[in-house]
């Protein structure tokens, strides 16, 4: 069937059960966007591309399947850009799509014009600039395929405005066949012994979980491994929620703003099993002191991450779910009851009180605590990047339900878009968002887009006046001389919520959080609580930069 | 550690840019990187000369087979493959100097391609020792210009890389 090549782009994103995508147009996409008006496929549109790029992480983050953003050329793309490698960190499959000018005039500096796969190349797994449309059905089942496969991530395809016209015979390949990449699943057998004998004869085993279970779907197979070995664990910031905040064989998140069982744990560790964490800085501070204690086995489906940031005694390349299935075939157990009685004492100790807040403000660990235990079980918080991260890090409770943020960028802003994607994913369920006030103000323009496109927002927003990590960095640091982080000249965000028809509330104690607490999550409609935070209220963590 | 890794790459646009961006990237240091089309037109082979610890030679060889376009790696062992190296070197030659040039040129089995009246250029093609040992002996005559090509090499024998990964 005769076609152009716009409209084939169109019939490609359909054959790949593409139902909503999130774009911006411009000039050099509009073929594209002319032809996306004969398809049932839903557009979003957020107020600015990164947003658009934010909201598709999280809309694949809650579908495991890739999701697609599109832009127009040159500062569109060039927007994408920051979402783009915020999902190529923490490994979220997207399909970028980005329209390009004319094939005939690139290179010219022409209007809108930049070399977009060129520039996106150190943060993308891999990108097309296509120059012929007939090679459109070839590139797009490709870039599902490699998006999605191996260690997903973000795939481009910069589409010349002549190309979208160009005509040619449509036929979507069943198959895809690139001969340089061949993602394996399954674990060595070899490898699987030797890791399920490590296990056995272990002292004090311990397993850390990260994101790469998740983008694997390999929840399940992990905490069935854990269970069935009785194998205490540990998360990053991107495996919180693999295991129950309150499940007997979780000690908590390592690392820098990690729990200090956790630490211990890992620390006082004779086996560490890394499934899915590449042990990066924050997590795992001081790898050469690590790798010289304990014996390190690495899990990863990339075999790049073994002995990249951490020295490993065996590595194990593979995908989560299949590995973790296959050593539990091996029946790993030893003997470690008296590791898993001196975690639970290490758990205990953990548990202090929070110190007094002073009058007036909020205490955010105890209201995290409770608006996290206060919502639905599987419900989906999405936390931004600063304090509030940390906070919500440190003392969100998860049972079957998902901790949604940026680990590996740090990206502010994250939170409003991505939680937009993630209810759209999964719109019977409760999705919370968790900002600073900071990042609020850099993306509170998607509330119109939560309102155009009927999303309900349930956006929490710490309120503290300044940019507080990096004010506890300078604290810390620098000496307590305080640079650019006062927020002085915001916005009231109730008015801000009001002018987008959104109501909201503003809290200063916590006598008054619970019935906040209960009128935010209360229905399907948006809400905006703002809680009024010490801006001397740190995280008391040692920042390191 | 100096390693060899002769590296088969689909032949297409910004494969070379993607493969060299990656070294830049991750700070591996590249001594030469030679490519070409092999047999297959679809193929190019790149040989990269590294240098770096055994971890680093590890993560490059892995971020390397980690690239879509990358169909195979292989890292090269010194004595067990064929390594060559084209070098041409443009001498300042004063009339005095051509005989000893000359004598070198003929003891390192090095041609006399080209000649002016102040200059002689030579060509040698052999291991990138050789090519140096080359150098050395005509530097002090004064080198006007110099092109290398960067090593390529075969490993020895009648095994060959085959095109899977």
């Amino acid at each position: 069937m005769m076609m152009t090549g716009a409209q084939a782009m169109v019939k490609c994103l359909e054959a790949e059960r593409v139902s909503l995508l999130f774009g911006y147009p411009g000039a050099a996409i509009c073929p594209f966007y002319d032809s996306l008006a004969e398809s049932s496929i839903r557009h979003i549109l957020p107020r600015n591309e990164q947003n658009a790029g934010h909201a598709a992480s999280g809309y694949a983050r809650m579908t495991g399947k890739p999701a697609v953003c599109v832009a127009t050329s040159g500062p569109g793309a060039t927007n994408l850009f920051t979402a783009i490698a915020t999902a190529y960190m923490d490994s979220i499959p997207l399909v970028v799509i980005t329209g390009q000018v004319s094939s005939e005039l690139l290179g010219r500096d022409v209007f809108q014009e930049v070399d977009t796969t060129g520039a996106a190349e150190p943060f993308t797994k891999y990108s097309y600039l296509v120059k012929d449309a007939a090679e459109i059905p070839r590139v797009f089942k490709e870039a599902f395929y490699i998006a999605s496969t191996g260690r997903k991530g973000p795939v481009l395809i910069d589409m010349p405005v002549d190309i979208q016209r160009q005509l040619l015979e449509f036929r979507y390949p069943e198959k895809v066949d690139i001969r340089g990449y061949k993602p394996c699943s399954k674990g060595h057998p070899m490898q699987i012994r030797r890791v399920a004998e490590a296990i056995k004869t272990a002292k004090r085993p311990l397993l850390c979980v990260g994101g790469g279970v998740f983008a694997a779907g390999a929840q399940d197979a992990v905490r069935t491994l854990c269970e069935q070995c009785s194998l205490p664990v540990v998360a990053t910031m991107m495996g919180l929620g693999v295991l129950p905040t309150g499940h007997p064989l979780y000690i908590g998140m390592l690392g820098q703003s990690g729990s200090e069982a956790a630490n211990r744990a890992v620390e006082q560790s004779d086996l560490l099993i890394l499934i899915g964490a590449r042990a990066g800085d924050r997590a795992v501070a001081s790898p050469q002191t690590l790798e010289a204690m304990t014996t390190v086995v690495h899990i990863d489906i990339d075999a790049a991450e073994i002995g990249k940031n951490l020295g490993t005694t065996i590595p194990l390349v593979g995908d989560a779910a299949r590995v973790a299935e296959q050593l539990v075939e091996q029946h790993p157990v030893g003997e470690w009851r008296k590791w898993l009685e001196w975690l639970e004492a290490r758990r205990a100790e953990a548990r202090r009180p929070d110190a007094p807040v002073k009058d007036g403000y909020i205490d955010p660990n105890a209201f995290i605590r409770l608006l996290s235990e206060r919502m639905e079980d599987d419900a989906i918080y999405v936390s931004d990047v600063g304090e509030n991260q940390i906070w919500s890090a440190r003392n969100v409770r998860i049972r079957s339900g998902r901790f949604l943020t940026t680990g590996g960028m740090g990206t502010m802003g994250y939170a409003l878009p991505a939680s937009i994607g993630a209810k759209l994913a999964a719109p019977e369920k409760q999705v919370v968002t968790v900002c600073g006030d900071g990042a609020f103000q850099m993306a509170m323009m998607e509330l119109a887009t939560a309102n155009q496109h009927h999303v309900p927002v349930k956006l929490v927003v710490m309120q503290n006046g300044c940019l507080g990590l990096v004010r506890e960095i300078q604290q810390n640091q620098y000496r307590g001389r305080e640079v650019a982080v006062c927020l002085d000249g915001s916005p009231d965000i109730s008015g801000i919520a009001a002018a987008y028809g959104i109501p909201s509330a503003r809290i200063r104690s916590m006598d008054e959080a619970e019935q906040a607490i209960d009128t935010l999550l209360d229905g399907e409609r948006s809400f905006v609580l703002v809680c009024m935070v010490d801006p001397r209220e740190g995280t008391g963590q040692e920042a390191a930069v | 550690m100096r390693r060899i890794m002769s590296v088969l790459v689909e032949n297409k646009a910004g494969v070379l840019a993607r493969t060299s961006g990656l070294f830049a990237r991750r700070g591996f240091n590249i001594e030469s990187l030679a490519v070409g089309e092999t047999e297959d037109p679809t193929v190019s082979r790149m040989t990269i000369v590294v240098n770096g610890d055994e971890r680093m030679i590890e993560q490059v060889e892995k971020q390397l087979n980690k690239q879509i376009d990358v169909i195979k790696v292989k890292t090269l062992e010194i004595d067990t493959s064929t390594r060559r190296e084209l070098v041409l070197i443009k001498i300042n030659a004063a009339q005095q100097n051509r005989g000893e040039i000359i004598d070198i040129c003929q003891i390192m089995k090095a041609k006399i391609v080209d000649m002016s009246h102040t200059t002689l250029t030579v060509e040698l093609c052999d291991r990138p020792e050789r090519c140096n040992l080359l150098l050395e002996m005509l530097t002090s005559y004064g080198v006007a210009e110099l092109a290398r090509t960067g090593m390529v090499a075969l490993q020895k024998g009648s095994e060959a890389i085959a095109l899977k990964k």
